[in-house]
């Protein structure tokens, strides 16, 4: 049964990460997909839960999946989810690094990047919308959720101090 | 200074390769790509400007984090195998750390009652932090009308539609690499 649910990680992880597009956050629905939908492992508020969860850790933002692992399967999940999304890619990036010279300034090669940001940030923004369903269920997390939109979008300020306000207002909420 | 001379690049050691891509992983609240640029060619000058801009741009169009992307691919040009697996452990082992110590830190504390309302006040405003990041890029990059129709496609699609990401990124990204190569100048469209 653990053995089954650790391959279902493998295998899940492995296929998002070969199409992962715009790095971590992009990727972000086709997680949920995952963890919520297919298998129900936890809830959207949940998920939403992990995700800012692993906000407050440094590092390369793919890192999340570390917390989905952990989640499904404790210590080992965290390991094998984590080894799932970063090795595929990693070896990928091994092989094209021989070619790197020959690819390096190309004209084509830009042309295939600047097309490839438009799908990325409307997969980061799909990611937003998903991470908000599950987080801002109530006036005041709603509210919290549009107000750090502005603040991101708007100023030029860490996006980190919207991570403390949030906090600050949770706190608020609570007691 | 467009670009520095070649011989102002300094080649790291194995150790070097780990400790500093340890640095940009440890440093990268909210992402890691600003500190990576910022110590790999500022600080300790491994790479030109432009050498570095080249490898991201690589990076950026395999799948994969374009920044873990870079780590592998600077870390075998200066060290082979071992170079890339010290660049690529550097920048993920200590985050891993932290993610654990997180991990264990809301499983004892999760359950208690001043936690949920805080976690999800956080939630909140991180949800909204992606979003914003989203609006943000669009107002940056300044994309022409078509542009704009495949990120809302996309965004409908991985949202709405809840269609597969292989099969968004297999429809839209060609679609998108084309209607690029149409926006560029006549003389450029030639080359590429």
């Amino acid at each position: 049964m653990r053995d089954e649910i650790l391959w279902q990680l493998v295998l899940g992880f492995a296929a998002i990460s070969l199409v992962s597009v715009g790095g971590g956050i992009a990727v972000l629905p086709e997680m949920h997909r995952l963890v919520v939908e297919t298998h129900q492992w936890m809830t959207d508020a949940e998920f939403a839960r992990r995700y800012a969860l692993a906000q407050a850790a440094p590092g390369p933002n793919v890192l999340v999946v570390g917390l989905l692992g952990w989640h499904v399967a404790g210590w080992v999940g965290m390991l094998v989810a984590t080894i799932s999304m970063t090795l595929p890619t990693s070896l990928l990036a091994f092989g094209f690094a021989k070619f790197r010279k020959r690819m390096a300034g190309k004209a084509w090669l830009k042309v295939i990047e600047r097309g490839l940001v438009p799908v990325a940030v409307g997969l980061i923004a799909a990611s937003g919308l998903i991470l908000a369903r599950g987080a801002a269920t109530g006036w005041v997390t709603g509210a919290l959720a549009i107000a750090s939109t502005i603040f991101v979008w708007r100023t030029n300020y860490s996006p980190l101090w919207v991570l403390v306000t949030g906090a600050l207002v949770g706190l608020a909420m609570g007691v | 200074m467009a670009e520095a001379a070649p011989s102002s690049t300094v080649t790291p050691t194995r150790a070097d390769l780990f400790f500093g891509y340890a640095k940009i992983g440890l440093l990268g609240f909210g992402g890691v790509g600003a500190w990576a640029r910022r110590v790999i060619v500022e600080e300790r000058r491994w790479l030109t400007e432009r050498d570095y801009a080249e490898v991201l741009g690589i990076g950026q169009v395999l799948p994969g984090p374009n920044v873990g992307n870079a780590a592998v691919m600077i870390g075998r040009r200066f060290h082979g195998l071992a170079g890339a697996l010290l660049a690529t452990s550097g920048i993920y082992i200590g985050p891993f750390c932290v993610l654990m110590l997180l991990a264990w830190a809301y499983q004892t504390y999760g359950q208690m009652p001043a936690v949920a309302p805080f976690m999800q006040g956080i939630a909140a405003a991180a949800a909204g932090m992606v979003i914003g990041m989203a609006a943000k890029m669009t107002s940056k990059l300044r994309p022409p009308p078509e542009m704009i129709a495949v990120g809302l496609a996309a965004c409908g699609a991985a949202f709405w539609w809840r269609l597969p990401l292989p099969l968004i990124v297999a429809i839209l990204a060609p679609v998108s690499i084309v209607l690029a190569h149409r926006r560029l100048p006549p003389a450029v469209r030639r080359a590429a």
